[in-house]
């Protein structure tokens, strides 16, 4: 079982403030009602995050019901095709439930234990996370509600009956857009009426504060992990870690360990969906700007009038307007940078994985592929890329069935 | 009038609560979204309200994510934004609305990131005649700098308490407040129907120790009854879904007056019972 790493290597970067700052960015933007559970919650995880018993108890799911530590993967044939920089990958595929989106879940789970709440609720896009926490739910035998945009649940029809079986009700939403911002927006309602008996487990790197904090902090197992691989594999660090970012979780997750290695480039890379000067992309990092929505502040798709814009990608995860503040705080202090990759672009590096590799990853994390299938050749052979393989393809086969104009 | 000097523009809502004290009258509040169900319906919505016995307006601003917004709202939400409602448009309602009325006090409820939107807002908002605002996701400790614009501008930012809200953070909340504060009388949203008559009181009771600034409770008040019975603990009552729902399917604009004049004034008589 990989330890995390030791804290003094953190202490360089120590975000967000007290009130969830990271700069300009985050903070805690929500109806007065929730006020007092985000209290509640950010003293409870304040409390715990340094205690053996729940590190102890965290530690075991993420070895014995997880599966982790994860490998990390020297990608060979991918690497010698690209003809530049090692590919190394790191395998959040194999997680139970497909995903790194598990060690969330498993992380807020414990804490809704902690506090006695015998209900916990999600939304979700693609419906990854609604299954890593219906999956949770099912083993802590807590009553579990997905919210889930009307759009998507006929999208991700197999990730619906997945929660089904494992006891979730799956509450579709029809107000808005039916997709995955609708679907947070429906949970906050939720949340702000049942507040006393239920934890809502946010999914990604946003919400008010403490979510982008915590999500972060349960996230970075991956980065922990990968960190000590790299350096006991390969013998030094990466020179560019690179992962997707929808609302950010499993970037932030295999960033945050890095921040303070100023010689490791940090890239995310956004859903550039039919282009980026199309308009029709979910980037908003790339072309968005600074708002307020789903109780932080950070970079947002919104038009002149402050509507927040329908997005467009062909990955549901990534298929969201906002993303996670640390990521904006990231961008804006240059520690990170920010590429965007289209539909097709990472439909591509999808393709050139399951024959490379054998691995079919989710259509999110084709899009940080993307960004290495460009890049690599332009690096030298002695330099290495880890990328986050954040989640699986399986979910996905009908979508890239349909592509291909196959009804299977 | 658009001409309005700064102090008037401060005290309308003041001055408002002031005249029902002496009065010995409970403020009656009412809250229809702009632009719903299309933009004609608004400003002629909004002297009917004033007509039925309302006294102190508030205007919902369209917002694609209303996160806070029972189904009623929502709906009123998506209608009014697919009529092309803007915020630009909103203050030009108001400034209608002025032109013949130039004392019921106006305030504009809604999202922060239409506020955001429109670096100029609390200038903007003053010359239409508007004279506070709520904003429903902008707690206490955000609220600074908007706040800070506001009262440059002699505009009112109401405070919103919750059941939830800690004894010391009420109290933080009331003495920042201004115009009036707004309890929020049940956990959940909008037109929800939990009301807790009791509960209210109970907590009344105590937040009339910590500011002498009025407090209107809402959410989950649809009649004259609810308006009665929550009314005889606060200064005011607020009123919003029941009506949103009443202009939802009125096939025009003279129905839609018809019927909030006439729900109004039932309100209003159970307020004064």
């Amino acid at each position: 079982m990989a330890e995390p790493i030791a804290d003094d290597l953190l202490q360089g970067y120590a975000q967000p403030t007290p009130n969830g700052h990271f700069g300009q960015y985050g903070g805690r933007f929500v109806a007065e009602t929730l006020t007092h559970a985000l209290d509640g919650l950010a003293d409870l995880y304040a409390s715990l995050k340094d205690d053996p018993e729940f590190k102890r108890e965290l530690h075991e799911d993420l070895a014995h019901f997880v599966g982790r530590p994860t490998p990390l993967y020297l990608a060979e044939r991918l690497t010698a095709s690209l003809g530049g920089a090692s590919v190394y990958l790191k395998r959040e595929d194999l997680n139970h439930t497909g995903a790194h989106k598990v060690c969330n879940t498993i992380g807020q789970a414990l804490l809704a234990k902690r506090m006695g709440k015998p209900r916990v609720i999600a939304e979700t896009g693609a419906g990854q996370h609604g299954v890593a926490t219906a999956t949770v739910a099912a083993r802590l035998g807590l009553a579990c509600d997905v919210y889930m945009g009307e759009a998507d649940v006929h999208r991700q029809s197999l990730n619906v009956y997945r929660m089904k079986l494992m006891g979730a009700n799956v509450v579709p939403v029809t107000s808005g857009s039916k997709t995955l911002k609708d679907a947070m927006n429906e949970a906050m309602r939720d949340w702000v009426t049942n507040v006393d008996d239920t934890h809502y487990i946010i999914g990604t790197v946003a919400g008010p504060h403490p979510y982008p904090m915590l999500v972060r902090d349960f996230a970075s197992i991956i980065g922990q992990e990968a960190r000590a691989q790299m350096l006991q594999q390969v013998g030094k660090l990466p020179d560019v870690v690179v992962a997707c970012v929808g609302g950010g979780s499993n970037a932030m997750g295999i960033f945050h360990p890095f921040i303070d290695d100023a010689d490791v480039a940090l890239v995310g890379v956004e859903a550039g969906g039919h282009g980026l000067s199309t308009g029709a992309h979910a980037a908003p990092l790339n072309d968005g700007k600074v708002g307020v929505l789903h109780g932080n502040r950070s970079y947002l798709m919104s038009d002149d009038d402050g509507q927040v814009m329908e997005t467009h990608s062909v990955s549901a995860g990534l298929d969201y307007p906002g993303v996670g503040p640390e990521h904006a705080f990231l961008k804006d202090i240059g520690r990170a940078t920010y590429a965007a990759a289209t539909d097709d672009e990472a439909m591509a590096a999808f393709r050139m994985l399951n024959r490379q590799e054998g691995i079919l990853p989710a259509l999110e994390t084709s899009h940080a592929l993307a960004w290495v299938v460009e890049n690599a050749p332009k690096m030298a052979p002695e330099q290495n890329i880890l990328v986050n393989l954040s989640g699986r393809g399986d979910k996905d086969i009908l979508t890239v069935a349909d592509i291909d104009g196959i009804t299977l | 009038m658009s001409a309005a000097s700064p102090e008037a523009a401060q005290g309308r809502i003041t001055e408002q609560f002031k005249v029902l004290k002496a009065q010995g009258q409970k403020a009656l509040v009412t809250f229809i979204t702009a632009g719903d169900p299309g933009p004609e319906f608004t400003v002629p919505a909004m002297h009917s309200l004033v007509a039925g016995g309302a006294n102190l307006l508030e205007l919902g601003i369209p917002f694609s994510d209303p996160e806070a917004e029972g189904p009623a709202i929502q709906a009123a939400n998506e209608r009014a934004l697919a009529q092309g409602m803007t915020l630009t448009k909103v203050m030009e309602m108001v400034v209608e609305f002025r032109q013949s009325d130039a004392t019921t006090p106006v305030v504009l409820m809604g999202y922060l990131n239409s506020v955001l939107a429109m670096p100029d807002f609390p200038a903007r908002a003053r010359t239409a005649g508007v004279d506070g605002l709520i904003m429903v996701n902008l707690p206490l400790e955000e609220a600074a700098d908007l706040q800070k614009g506001l009262s440059a501008k002699g505009l009112d930012l109401v405070s919103l308490i919750a059941p939830t809200t800690a004894d010391r953070r009420a109290q933080e909340i009331a003495s920042n407040s201004s115009g009036f504060l707004y309890y929020v009388s049940l956990k959940g949203t909008t037109g929800s129907g939990a009301l807790a008559v009791d509960e209210v009181a109970e907590r009344m009771k105590f937040l009339r120790t910590l500011s002498d600034v009025p407090i209107c409770v809402g959410f989950g008040i649809k009649d004259a009854a609810s308006a009665a019975a929550v009314g005889a603990h606060a200064d005011g009552v607020v009123v919003g879904s029941a009506l949103v729902q009443l202009m939802a399917d009125a096939p025009d604009v003279p129905t839609a007056e018809q019927r909030l004049q006439t729900a109004t004034a039932a309100i209003r008589q159970g307020l004064d019972a």
